[in-house]
């Protein structure tokens, strides 16, 4: 990926889209609670209309439908006016029992997508979720790890969830899954269908701006040891040891 | 003329592309120290859909078709070239018993040639020579209920990994004298021999069928008496050739990866050696023939699909690539330099595995010969 040092914007296009791939984890264990105990699994994303034929992936990956939310006026959005309006679509679709989200992007990483559409929607919300499932009583158990431990809680629906890598593999599209997603429901929203105000989205609705996006500088620090193998080794061992490595 | 994939089509390529990337590489080392084909993938490409990518959906297919079958096998290739030309095979003996199977046998064979508990071989070639079909020598004679084949099939794919076989040989005399069979690897008299020590494509399983006094029942005549000749070579001209293309499009599609990559890795005057010219020549001409293989695989499937005549370019395809991939291959062990002859780069068996496709499902001599005629008409 390059960025354009002029405009301090990705390029993107050059760069494949693709279903963020913790999103895809956030499917696969939707697809799998539908699949264990019913009900119906929408995929939702907020996108410039061209990348349909990508998102249309979620369709052989098990959702029921697809609901695109497209608009101009969606642009140059931050977390909150992407949450704004994501969270406006989930309510304009109907009621719900969860929302799950992969933890965060891969192209900005902000993290702060699930938390806010929680909010935006009045509803708990738990993040890091690294396995989950239905209790026979229909409460959800969710298990969540970070960096300072790991919990288990569970709760009833309504709720948002975000999720790791870890909750799960995600299966392969088959190519009958391909063949069976050609007759699902595909829905694009716009600004207009949903309950949304101008002031809470794209550029105008986000609070947060990118003040500048840089390219690290690369600096070319290796050093090569000489010597036999075992004293390289010796000489790395003791430059491990000084930067505070230990043993173990 | 459109000469877009659609948006089913790219799906199934990505979708595939996945499951090769995950699945094969754990698997390629072990393929390539044995020989053999590795049968615990069977579960996954049947899961997957592969096996039956040509098999109608009434018989546990997914009913694709063609050119999804050539894309299929492309990305198998890119990866794994022995898994595609495994494949290919078994995907004749489907077409083979799909074109010409009575309803029974339909029902009773092409579930199981999808469903992953074996894979399919089709056997004409024996050790009097593969071009010269009409030189078949096996035999088959009516005993009762039963038809008694006696006869050696060699350079036979899939022969020790496969229960189902679809087999030539001799009812009378001359070009209405063979006839077709499937024949169960159980059936009394059926048997394999040797295993074929190949140079390249080594985890797909080549080796002999051996028939002595094998009694296979009436009902699995396939295609009629005397029709065996129009099952074997429409079978290898319209599924065997577009399937031999498609593997060596997948070995081109590796070649020009690895062998941008060694050129952009490798460092000679203070710079990678992709940016010298020589290099450069070579890259283009492996580009270039990776595009017109695929444009003339992509063709032969699409003619398949729509029914239209593809003998002569499904023909062409097959020599055209797998020379391509050859050559291709050639050049990318060029760029490697010495590195190329070092069994921890994927090039030279990059270049076994092409060396292996050029023979494999006729040879590019007999292509010509078929060649020469619509050049001619």
């Amino acid at each position: 990926m390059t960025i354009d040092r002029e405009t301090g914007t990705m390029i993107r296009r050059d760069v494949p889209s693709v279903i963020n791939p913790l999103d895809r984890h956030a499917l696969e264990a939707s697809v799998r609670i539908r699949e264990r105990h019913g009900g119906r699994v929408t995929a939702l994303s907020m996108a410039p209309d061209d990348v349909l034929p990508v998102l249309k992936e979620s369709l052989a990956r098990g959702a029921d439908r697809l609901v695109l939310l497209s608009d101009r006026r969606f642009a140059g959005g931050d977390t909150l006016a992407t949450a704004c309006v994501i969270a406006a679509a989930v309510g304009h679709l109907g009621t719900f029992d969860l929302v799950m989200c992969g933890d965060e992007t891969t192209d900005s990483g902000t993290a702060q997508v699930s938390a806010q559409i929680a909010e935006f929607l009045d509803v708990p919300n738990i993040m890091h979720v690294d396995d989950c499932g239905v209790s026979p009583d229909g409460d959800l158990r969710l298990h969540s790890r970070n960096e300072e431990g790991a919990f288990t809680a569970e709760g009833q629906t309504p709720m948002v969830v975000s999720v790791t890598a870890d909750i799960n593999e995600p299966r392969y599209v088959t190519l009958m899954d391909v063949l069976d997603s050609e007759g699902k429901e595909v829905l694009i929203l716009s600004a207009d269908d949903l309950p949304l105000e101008e002031s809470w989205i794209g550029l105008e609705g986000s609070p947060t701006r990118v003040l500048e996006l840089f390219e690290p500088e690369r600096k070319s620090r290796a050093e090569m040891l000489s010597g036999t193998p075992a004293e390289q080794a010796a000489v790395l061992a003791d430059r491990l040891r000084r930067l505070g490595f230990r043993n173990g | 003329m459109d000469f877009t994939l659609s948006e089913r089509d790219r799906m199934l390529q990505k979708s595939i592309r996945e499951f090769a990337e995950k699945e094969l590489p754990p698997r390629m080392d072990r393929m390539e120290e044995t020989g053999e084909f590795p049968l615990d993938l069977l579960e996954g490409l049947a899961k997957m859909g592969i096996l039956g990518v040509i098999t109608p959906r009434e018989y546990g297919g997914s009913g694709l078709g063609h050119l999804a079958r050539v894309l299929v096998l492309e990305q198998l290739g890119r990866i794994c070239p022995a898994i595609p030309m495994s494949l290919e095979v078994h995907h004749m003996c489907v077409y083979g018993i799909n074109t010409w199977g009575t309803e029974e046998q339909k029902k009773k064979y092409l579930p199981a040639l999808a469903d992953g508990k074996t894979l399919g071989v089709f056997a004409v070639t024996e050790p009097g020579g593969g071009s010269d079909v009409g030189g078949t020598q096996t035999t088959a004679r009516l005993d009762g209920n039963d038809y008694v084949l006696n006869g050696r099939k060699c350079f036979i794919t899939n022969a020790h990994v496969s229960d189902i076989w679809v087999v030539a040989a001799m009812t009378g005399e001359g070009r209405k004298g063979m006839s077709a069979f499937i024949v169960e690897k159980d059936f009394p008299g059926a048997g394999t021999g040797h295993v074929e020590d190949k140079l390249g494509l080594r985890g797909a399983n080549t080796g002999e069928l051996v028939l002595q006094d094998c009694r296979v029942p009436k009902e699995n005549l396939l295609g009629g008496e005397g029709n065996g000749m129009s099952v074997a070579l429409e079978t290898i001209v319209k599924c065997g050739r577009t399937g031999m293309a498609s593997v060596g499009l997948g070995i081109l599609n590796a070649v020009l990866e690895e062998a941008v990559k060694f050129a952009n890795e490798r460092v000679l005057y203070g710079k990678p050696i992709s940016r010298l010219q020589a290099i450069q020549f070579y890259l283009s001409d492996i580009y270039s023939d990776l595009e017109i293989a695929r444009l003339l695989a992509y063709r032969a499937g699409w003619l398949l699909d729509n029914e239209l005549p593809a003998d002569a370019e499904a023909t062409l395809a097959k020599q055209w690539i797998c020379e391509a991939a050859a050559r291709s291959a050639r050049k990318a062990v060029e760029i490697h330099g010495s590195y190329g002859i070092l069994k921890e780069y994927p090039v030279q068996r990059l270049l076994r595995d092409a060396l292996v496709t050029v023979p494999a499902g006729g040879t590019a001599e007999i292509a010509k010969v078929v060649l020469s005629r619509q050049a001619m008409s």
